[in-house]
């Protein structure tokens, strides 16, 4: 939203400061996101009339122009423009004149022939954007006399106000000025709200039927005549264009202006085409053509004004019909001023895709009491321009029962000290709040406070502490620190997984952060089930529609991009959610759950299966190793599922060859995967010290022959049990297959280290232990080998 | 008789000993040493073996006579023999040291540590200094429902302040009663459901929004966001554990600012802006006292407690500590960016 200062400046005295200005604005929750200084006046460029205009037979893009500013020689001046004519006015940037962006007007040639000067456009002068032609001043401009001047431009300030939802009555410049005065402790000069102060004509009425009063509270028409259509005067025109809108005429203008300043957006309809207005929902299928020339397919949910005829003229509080628009040649107009309700208005909005200035406003909520100042402020402006103005009496000002009435409050006074830790007294309060519109009154601890009809957003006692707050300043208000009756810290849970976290740190993997979302199709390539996956209503890309189910894809994807930028050690982890459809839901929410996964590239199960005995070691948890479960995505012979009882919490092993191929991954790539929400919730007792022992340990290696499908944890489960409290450590040492043991089996070595907590082992006690782990372990389908 | 005897003993005895002190100082290796030491003191030895001949002697003088002379000449030999020894080790122990020289500069391979996510470090440091506050951490679901969204945030259906959040939906229940969580502050709600007050808590996490990624936009980042509900928090609290988190986080001589500023789920509401020692601004956050219409819809009552609010996003954080131009790099899991931190 742009706000011009001087137009702020004619609604409220203010400091001279500019800056004091922004500070107020921001500390008033004005958020001020640019200062613009606009029409910072030029030295030496002066009004001038083209005397002359020649061709030169060898410069077809320039012509020679001799302008005379009033005295001396006409000077000759070499302009590339086109829209302009003998008899012209326009601005002359003299030699030597320094123009905005940093260039000096200096005597130069084109083909031999010097130019004195410069013919400039309103963008070299720094004015408008428009760099399309020279700046044509009105015939009667004087001569020679300073352009800015004679353009009725002055330095003045634009600020773009970053508006909060909370702030309806900002969008015109008298809801700012009016936080401004009361800031800065002036008065807010507004005008008159008597409309009978402005008619002056006999009864013309045009007769508004609000038929649904559910969406169109409050509609006024009035009808003037007399009216002739011109451009604007400088000065409307100028404040238009410094808050970026474009003038039209002096009606169209006018319009705009009020709006601007009152925040009442309005519309004016030539009364040759209207003689009535009906406020009705349109039929399914009607069409109107706006006034921005499209035609638009209307809903039932569309509000539209239509005429006498029931025939649409416009789109309720969004945009008028091109048919009943201001012409050159109106000289009756009705006047449309009315309130509509805002959710409305918003909901048409997003349905037809079309937004205007007045449905911005509309559908943040009008003021619905301000119809009468806005139609006398529009009378006063038009007259400027049309003296034979003629006001009709008769106007009809409709109400309907969705129009809002003044919403009072009681405001406790002692909740402003409960909530503000600063204590008000009720003159204090009535000084912040009345100043900004609210009036309020009652005694002791208990204020009746009415909200002024442009504050739609407050409804409630806490919206008038927050009133109290802004106007008092939140800076003054000063600051505690409460003391916390709770001691912080992390969770069991968020320990754990801190713990886990540099456990894996440890082993060498990155944490990444793939995108939870997924490309259709996805999930397949990497060889897992799609029937549990979430999608995207409306996701920003299709490759990101479907809420990943496994952590899997994201960090393939990962490691096949690092492994085509030829990184070396690829070496991956993420803890992140998953969303698998939750079937038993009734609220439509996921099976949310947080996993660990850990990846690397050139790496097999067996390193997998190392990362997974840290992990389960730090955090104390175990599970069985089921190889006989091959997990989704997973290599057929080199993986396993982690289960504990029936509940599977995890994965171990290496990526499937066949999902790498998909994913362009060439080399091996081990994997881990662990369902955090089984693991990180309790925590398991603390480990109890055993104690070390201090006599000589002995060792004995023992190698054996296993067939291949005989897991080697049945091995050593069995030397285990077999050596019992004498084995203090047991070591797989070799794996060999190859000539001398079967094609089918492979030759297992271990070392066993023995020891006893209270004496030196002797040669029999070895013996014995030897024997019977000989014994258990060719009872678990092992051959000692010789 | 007898002093011949020991004269004649005396003289071999000097020649095997002389004979050994030469032979021992061209002796340059160990196993050298120890061969010449048996041959000399060995039972076969020219020296070790004249022992035997000591029962030949015809007198006790004579053979204790002998027997001293040839004690003391073992002992000499001995102690010639122990020095040349620790003067050979010495030398082969230096040869040995010399010999390992290491240039530690030509390390072949290394093991890796891993390193942590910087949006994980930020929040980290984040929650130390909050924990370190008094503050307790909460967590809650990424897909949310539109109640903890919206709804219990004082934004029924429609309400025209959803549209300050782009957000994107879920096929899933309802039509638009699943979505992505679009700020933290769902997790409030379920705090207040579940806590009790006093409570005294921060919630960090992933949200989403429907924005094209571009430098400073990700649809999917992190925020944190501060919630206390205790009797008698006031607006003051507010902006005094701002400050409190400001000079904890980033320095004593940081401090903190609040702007009137409008959420559907604070009243009052502001922005929080974190001064610079040079005198600039980090426009950081938004806050706010607890709207009494989330403490309801948490089930607290409004007339016993009051809370306060803050949030603020985490990626930036770690965008700006570490000089990052562009968001999206933090995203890219390239190994050569994860390892610069």
């Amino acid at each position: 939203m742009k706000v011009l200062l001087s137009w702020l400046r004619e609604l409220a005295e203010l400091p001279d400061s500019v800056d004091a200005i922004e500070v107020a604005l921001n500390s008033l929750g004005l958020a001020v996101d640019g200062v613009e200084h606009i029409n910072t006046p030029v030295a030496g460029v002066i009004t001038a009339r083209i005397e002359r205009i020649e061709k030169h037979p060898d410069a077809d893009k320039v012509t020679r122009t001799w302008v005379t500013t009033g005295e001396g020689e006409p000077k000759h001046v070499w302009c590339g423009a086109k829209n302009f004519k003998v008899g012209d006015t326009v601005a002359l940037a003299t030699l030597g004149t320094k123009m905005p962006n940093g260039m000096e007007i200096a005597r130069r040639g084109i083909l031999g022939i010097d130019s004195e000067g410069m013919l400039c456009s309103g963008a070299e002068l720094g004015i408008e954007d428009d760099a399309d032609g020279i700046v044509i001043l009105p015939a009667s401009t004087p001569l020679g006399m300073d352009a800015f001047v004679a353009m009725g431009l002055y330095p003045d300030v634009v600020f773009e106000l970053d508006l909060t939802r909370n702030r309806p009555d900002c969008w015109g410049h008298v809801g700012v000025a009016r936080d401004l005065a009361a800031h800065f402790g002036t008065e807010i000069r507004s005008g008159s709200v008597d409309i009978d102060s402005v008619i002056d004509g006999p009864a013309k009425t045009v007769p508004v039927e609000i038929i649904d009063g559910a969406r169109c509270g409050r509609f006024a028409s009035i009808v003037i005549s007399g009216l002739q259509v011109t451009p604007s005067p400088q000065s409307h025109a100028n404040k238009l264009t410094a808050v970026g809108m474009r003038p039209i005429n002096n009606i169209v203008d006018v319009s705009n202006l009020v709006m601007l300043e009152t925040n009442q957006p309005n519309h004016a309809y030539d009364l040759r085409s209207v003689k009535g207005f009906r406020i009705r929902k349109a039929k399914r299928d009607e069409v109107l053509a706006t006034l921005d020339g499209v035609e638009r397919k209307l809903d039932t949910s569309d509000l539209l004004i239509c005429d006498q005829n029931d025939s649409p003229v416009g789109i309720a509080g969004i945009m008028g019909g091109l048919e009943s628009e201001v012409r050159i040649d109106t000289t009756e107009i009705a006047l449309e001023v009315a309130w509509f309700e805002p959710e409305g208005i918003a909901a048409s909005v997003q349905r037809l895709g079309l937004r205007s200035e007045a449905s911005a406003r509309f559908e943040r909520g009008t003021d619905p009491y301000g119809i009468a100042q806005s139609i006398v402020r529009f009378v006063d402006l038009l007259r400027e321009t049309c003296p034979n103005l003629v006001v009709h009496s008769g106007v009809t000002d409709s109400f309907a029962e969705s129009l809002p009435v003044a919403t009072k409050i009681s405001l406790r006074v002692p909740q402003v000290e409960r909530l503000l830790g600063t204590a008000f007294t009720n003159e204090q309060i009535t000084n912040l709040l009345e100043p900004i519109g609210f009036q309020v009154s009652g005694a002791k601890e208990l204020l009746d406070v009415v909200v002024p009809t442009w504050r739609p957003d407050c409804t409630m006692e806490v919206d008038l502490i927050e009133e109290i707050a802004r106007h008092f300043g939140y800076d003054n208000l000063g600051k505690s620190v409460p003391k916390s009756a709770v001691h912080g810290g992390l969770s069991i849970l968020q320990q754990r997984r801190r713990a886990l976290h540099e456990v894996v740190l440890g082993l060498g993997a990155s944490e990444a952060m793939p995108n939870p979302f997924l490309a259709q199709g996805d999930l397949e390539a990497a060889g897992l089930n799609s029937k549990d996956a979430l999608y995207l209503a409306n996701p920003l890309v299709a490759e990101e529609s479907v809420l990943r189910t496994s952590l899997i894809p994201g960090l393939l994807r990962s490691v096949s991009y690092n492994e085509n930028h030829r990184v070396a050690d690829i070496a991956l982890f993420e803890i992140g959610h998953v969303y698998p459809r939750d079937p038993s839901a009734t609220n439509g929410l996921p099976a949310e759950s947080e996993m660990l996964a850990v990846i690397a590239a050139e790496r097999d199960a067996i390193a997998a299966m190392g990362w997974w005995n840290e992990i389960a070691a730090a955090l104390g948890v175990g599970a069985q190793i089921d190889q006989l479960t091959v997990p989704d995505a997973m290599h057929p012979t080199r993986s396993a599922t982690l289960r504990r009882g029936k509940e599977v919490i995890g994965a171990v092993g290496e990526i499937d060859p066949l999902v790498l191929r998909r994913f362009n991954i060439a080399s091996r790539v081990a994997y881990l995967e662990v369902n955090l929400s089984a693991v990180l919730g309790s925590e398991p007792k603390p480990a109890q010290a055993k104690v070390v022992s201090r006599f000589p340990s002995s060792d004995i290696d023992l190698a054996f022959v296993l067939d291949s499908s005989q897991p080697a944890a049945n091995v050593i489960r069995a030397l285990r049990q077999a050596g019992g409290a004498l084995v203090a450590d047991i070591t797989l040492f070799d794996v060999y297959r190859g000539p001398g043991v079967d094609d089918s089996a492979r030759s297992l070595t271990f070392r066993l280290r023995l020891q006893a907590p209270d004496h030196t082992l002797t040669d029999s006690e070895i013996a014995n232990v030897r024997e019977k782990c000989i014994a258990a372990v060719q009872k678990a389908g092992g051959t000692l080998r010789a | 008789m007898a002093t011949d005897q020991i004269k004649a003993l005396e003289e071999r005895l000097k020649t095997a000993s002389d004979d050994a002190i030469n032979r021992l100082a061209a002796v340059t290796t160990i196993d050298d040493l120890r061969s010449l030491q048996s041959e000399v003191l060995g039972k076969k030895g020219s020296v070790g073996s004249m022992k035997s001949e000591l029962g030949r002697l015809d007198s006790v003088d004579a053979k204790k006579e002998a027997g001293a002379m040839l004690n003391t000449v073992t002992e000499q030999l001995e102690a010639a023999f122990n020095t040349r020894r620790d003067l050979l080790e010495d030398v082969a122990f230096a040869q040995q040291v010399a010999k390992e020289r290491l240039d530690l500069t030509e390390h072949l391979s290394v093991a890796r540590r891993g390193h942590s996510h910087l949006v994980t470090q930020a929040t980290r440091r984040l929650e130390d200094v909050f924990t370190g506050l008094g503050f307790q951490i909460a967590e809650g679901p990424e897909v949310e429902s539109d109640f903890y969204n919206f709804e219990a945030l004082n934004m029924p259906k429609s309400h025209p302040a959803r549209s300050m959040w782009d957000t994107m939906f879920v096929e899933s229940g309802e039509p638009g009663s699943v979505l992505l969580r679009t700020h933290t502050s769902p997790v409030q709600i379920r705090v207040m459901e579940t806590w009790k007050p006093p409570i005294y808590a921060i919630m960090p996490g992933r949200v989403f929004r429907r924005d094209t990624p571009d430098a400073t936009h990700m649809p999917v980042f992190h925020q944190i966001e501060c919630l206390v509900i205790d009797r008698g928090i006031t607006f003051a609290d507010l902006a005094g554990t701002i400050e409190s988190f400001t000079k904890a986080f980033f320095g004593g001589d940081f401090t903190s600012r609040l702007r009137p500023s409008y959420f559907p789920f604070t009243e009052p509401s502001a922005e929080f802006d974190i001064r610079r020692p040079d005198g600039t601004w980090i426009e950081l956050g938004g806050c706010g006292m607890v709207h009494p219409n989330v403490l309801r819809a948490g089930g607290l009552d409004p007339e016993e407690w009051t809370g306060f609010a803050f949030g603020f996003g985490i990626d930036r954080m770690a965008k700006e500590r570490h000089g990052i131009d562009d968001i999206r790099e933090m995203y890219t899991n390239d190994l050569r960016f994860l390892r610069q931190f």
